[in-house]
C-alpha cells in the first residue's frame, strides 16, 4: 500500500485558516489501513478543526466524506454535485489523490492532509515500513525477494557496504541491514554462490529519473 | 457510602474505556464541555485485557490535538482506580474541576460570547 | 604482475616492495596550504597519497582539486572517489579530469552515507556502486570508451583500487565480496583500519585460499590510536570497526600523557607482524589530523627509506 503519516494538525490550519466552508475528503483505501486519511482520521480531524474555529470565534462550515478511492474518476465524480458548495477541500488521500482531485476539479483549492511516505507494508500496527520504491524494473528475482534499493540506504546493488554491523544499517541501528536479509534469505534458498554474481550498472531511466512515467496498456484500453 | 462529588460533572458511562474514542473526546470540547477525564481501570487489571491502555494512548493523542488548536491539553486527563475507591473517585473529582476552574471555560465558549453568537 | 599503467604506486608493487601509502584529508576552505604542508611531512615517506573525497559526508575542498595541489607538487596522488554524491556522467567527466592531470591512481568507495555529515538535509546519488565504479574506471582505460558506448579520446591511465573491510558483517561474505571485487577489476585493495589482527589474519588466509593474493594487491589499512578515547570511540562510534578489547585496555592502561606515544606503538607493532603474513603487500598508514606522526612509523616500522622507481 502506499504509506502516508498525518500532517501536524497547525500546518492544515495555517492553509485553511481564511476558509468560510471546508470539506474534509478522506479515501478508503491505502490511508484508511495505515491510519492517516480514513473515515476515522477524517472525522477527527474535522472535529479538531471546529473547535478550533469555535475557539476563533468563526462560523465555519465543515463537511466530511470518505471515498472509495481518490485515484480513479469514477470514485471522484461522486462529489462533482457538491463539491461547488466549498472554498476548499482537505484531502487526507495520497499525493496521488490529491493531485487527481486538484485536476478534476481545477476550481477549487485542494490541500493535502497527508504526508505520503512511501510504498510499505504494516509490520505490526502503528509501524509501517518501505518496501518498494517502484524502479520500474523489479529485481527480486535475483536478491532472494529481497529489495536493495528499497532496503538499503545506499541503494547499492552489490552490497553490503563497511557499514554494515550486527544486521543492522549504518545510518540507525533499528534499521536491517538490507543486503544482511538478502545474504541470510540467498543462504536459506541455498543461492548464497549467486551473492559473488556482479549485478551490473542499472538502467534508472524505468525510475524517476525518467521523467513523469507511464503505463500504457493497449490490450486493456477502450 | 454517601460520597459526594462536585454536581458540575457529567457521566457518561462506557462498558470499558478502550471504548473511549478521539472522537468522543473532541466532540464533547466541540459541544462546550471546558474539561474531559477518563477513569479506567487499574493498569494491568482491564477484564478487557488492555483496554485501559488504549485509552491512555487515546487521551495523550487528544491532549496533543487540543494543544495544537490552542485549547489546552491539559484539559483531559486519565485516571485509573478500581472500583472499591469510592474516596478516591470523589477526590480525583474534586482534583479536576477545581484543575478546570483554575484553567477557566472553554476558550470556545468566551469566543461565543465575544461574538455574541448563541450558545451551544 | 605486469604493469598496465604509468602510475608509481603499481610499479612499485609489481616490484615485489611493500608499498607505503598514507592519506590526507583536504581543508573545510579553500586554503590550498593546508593540502601541502600535509603532503610535505609525509612526501618522503610514502609512495602515494589517498585524498579523501568529503569523507564522513562533511563538506571538504574537492579531492580531485586536492591531488592536482599534489600532482604539481611533483608527489602520487590516489585519487578517492565515492558514488554518493555524483551519477555516472559526472564520475566519467571526473576520472577524464583527473587523467588530464595524469593523476594514476583511483579508489573507488561507495562513501560514507550523507547522513553523518553536515547536509544530512541532501540527496545521495548512488546511480552506481562502488563495484561498479572500478568497472567504469577498468572500461574507460581498458576499453577507451565511455559507458554509453562512445569512444573516448586519451583512455584514463589509472591504477585502480578498492576498499575493503575485513571486520563488518557479514564476516562470511567478506571474502567473496573481495573476490567480487577483484573480478570487477580491482588492482589494489586497501583495508579498513586494522586493530583485531588475529581477525585480519584469518580474512587473509581465506583471500588467500581462494589466490586472490595472487590477482590484487592489498594493503593493510593502521591508524595508529591518539588516546583511549579514541580508542573507545573507534570501538563504539564507527560502524564497521573492530577494535578489541585488549586495546582499549592497553591504551587506557596507560598514563594520559604517554597515550599517544603507546598508539603509534601499538600501530609500529602491527606492522611488524602484518608484513609477515601472505598477501600483505603493503600499508595505508591513515593517521587522521596526525600526520606529522607518519614518517616515525613509517621509519621505526622499517619501512624506511622508500624505493625509487622510474
Amino acid at each position: 500500500m502506499i504509506v502516508a503519516d498525518k500532517k501536524p494538525i497547525e500546518e492544515i490550519i495555517e492553509e485553511v485558516k481564511d476558509k468560510h466552508t471546508i470539506f474534509i475528503v478522506g479515501c478508503n483505501e491505502c490511508v484508511t489501513v495505515c491510519e492517516a486519511g480514513g473515515k476515522k482520521e477524517v472525522g477527527i480531524l474535522a472535529s479538531a478543526l471546529r473547535i478550533y474555529f469555535l475557539k476563533e470565534g468563526k462560523e465555519v462550515k465543515i463537511d466530511e466524506m470518505t471515498l472509495q478511492r481518490q485515484c480513479d474518476h469514477e470514485y471522484l465524480e461522486e462529489i462533482r454535485n457538491v463539491i461547488d458548495k466549498y472554498d476548499a477541500v482537505v484531502s487526507l488521500a495520497c499525493g496521488v489523490g490529491v493531485q487527481f482531485m486538484a485536476e478534476k476539479y481545477h476550481s477549487i483549492p485542494v490541500y493535502p492532509g497527508v504526508n505520503t511516505c512511501f510504498m510499505g507494508v504494516t509490520e505490526k500496527r502503528g509501524l509501517w515500513a518501505e518496501r518498494c520504491q517502484g524502479c520500474g524494473q523489479c529485481i527480486l528475482a535475483h536478491t532472494g525477494g529481497i529489495c536493495p534499493i528499497s532496503r538499503c540506504a545506499k541503494r547499492i546493488l552489490n552490497g553490503p557496504c563497511g557499514g554494515s554491523s550486527n544486521g543492522h544499517c549504518e545510518i540507525r541501528k533499528e534499521l536491517d541491514c538490507g543486503w544482511q536479509l538478502i545474504i541470510d534469505r540467498l543462504k536459506a534458498l541455498g543461492r548464497l554462490d549467486e551473492y559473488e554474481k556482479i549485478y551490473p550498472i542499472k538502467n534508472w531511466s524505468f525510475e524517476r529519473s525518467g521523467g513523469p512515467r507511464q503505463v500504457v496498456r493497449k490490450d486493456v484500453q477502450e | 457510602m454517601r460520597l459526594k462529588y462536585p454536581a458540575n460533572i457529567k457521566i457518561v458511562r462506557v462498558p470499558c474505556t478502550g471504548k473511549v474514542d478521539i472522537l468522543h473526546i473532541l466532540r464533547s470540547f466541540e459541544k462546550g464541555a471546558d474539561g474531559v477525564y477518563v477513569v479506567g481501570c487499574l493498569e494491568g487489571d482491564c477484564h478487557h485485557h488492555s483496554g485501559n491502555l488504549r485509552a491512555r494512548k487515546r487521551v495523550e493523542q487528544s491532549q496533543k490535538i487540543l494543544e495544537a488548536i490552542g485549547i489546552g491539553g491539559n484539559r483531559v486527563q486519565m485516571y485509573n482506580l478500581s472500583s472499591s475507591e469510592g474516596a478516591r473517585f470523589a477526590r480525583i473529582a474534586g482534583e479536576m474541576v477545581d484543575k478546570i476552574i483554575k484553567l477557566g471555560p472553554n476558550p470556545i465558549k468566551k469566543a461565543k460570547q465575544a461574538t455574541g453568537a448563541s450558545g451551544c | 604482475m605486469k604493469v598496465k599503467t604509468p602510475s608509481k604506486l603499481e610499479k612499485i608493487l609489481a616490484s615485489g616492495c611493500l608499498a607505503v601509502t598514507s592519506e590526507c584529508g583536504p581543508p573545510r576552505g579553500s586554503d590550498p596550504e593546508m593540502i601541502t604542508r600535509k603532503a610535505n611531512l609525509i612526501k618522503s615517506h610514502v609512495d602515494a597519497i589517498n585524498i579523501t573525497d568529503n569523507q564522513t559526508s562533511v563538506t571538504r575542498l574537492c579531492s580531485l582539486a586536492a591531488c592536482i595541489h599534489l600532482k604539481l607538487m611533483g608527489l602520487e596522488p590516489v585519487l578517492q572517489m565515492v558514488t554518493r554524491d555524483r551519477n555516472r556522467i559526472a564520475l566519467q567527466s571526473d576520472i577524464l579530469g583527473a587523467a588530464s592531470f595524469d593523476i594514476h591512481n583511483i579508489l573507488c568507495l561507495s562513501g560514507d552515507h550523507q547522513s553523518f555529515g553536515d547536509c544530512p538535509q541532501g540527496q545521495n546519488v548512488y546511480d552506481i556502486d562502488s563495484m561498479q565504479l572500478i568497472q567504469t574506471v577498468r572500461y574507460m582505460r581498458d576499453e577507451g570508451k565511455f559507458l554509453g558506448g562512445d569512444n573516448l579520446h586519451r583512455s584514463p591511465q589509472m591504477f585502480v583500487g578498492a576498499a575493503a573491510n575485513p571486520f563488518a558483517d557479514p564476516f562470511e561474505i567478506r571474502v567473496p565480496r573481495l573476490a567480487k571485487k577483484v573480478a570487477a577489476g580491482a588492482e589494489f585493495i586497501q583495508t579498513q583500519c586494522i586493530y583485531n589482527l588475529d581477525k585480519f589474519e584469518l580474512w587473509m588466509k581465506m583471500a588467500c585460499d581462494r589466490g586472490l593474493h595472487e590477482k590484487v594487491h592489498i594493503l593493510a589499512g593502521l591508524t595508529p590510536l591518539k588516546s583511549a578515547g579514541m580508542a573507545r570511540y573507534m570501538k563504539n562510534r564507527v560502524p564497521g570497526m573492530d577494535v578489541p578489547d585488549e586495546v582499549v585496555k592497553r591504551i587506557a592502561g596507560t598514563p594520559k600523557e604517554k597515550q599517544p606515544e603507546e598508539g603509534i606503538k601499538i600501530c609500529i607493532e602491527s606492522i611488524e607482524r602484518l608484513k609477515k603474513v601472505e598477501g600483505v603487500h603493503g600499508f595505508h598508514i591513515m593517521a587522521i589530523e596526525w600526520e606529522e606522526m607518519v614518517p616515525e612509523i613509517v621509519e621505526k616500522g622499517g619501512l624506511y627509506p622508500r624505493p625509487k622507481v622510474e
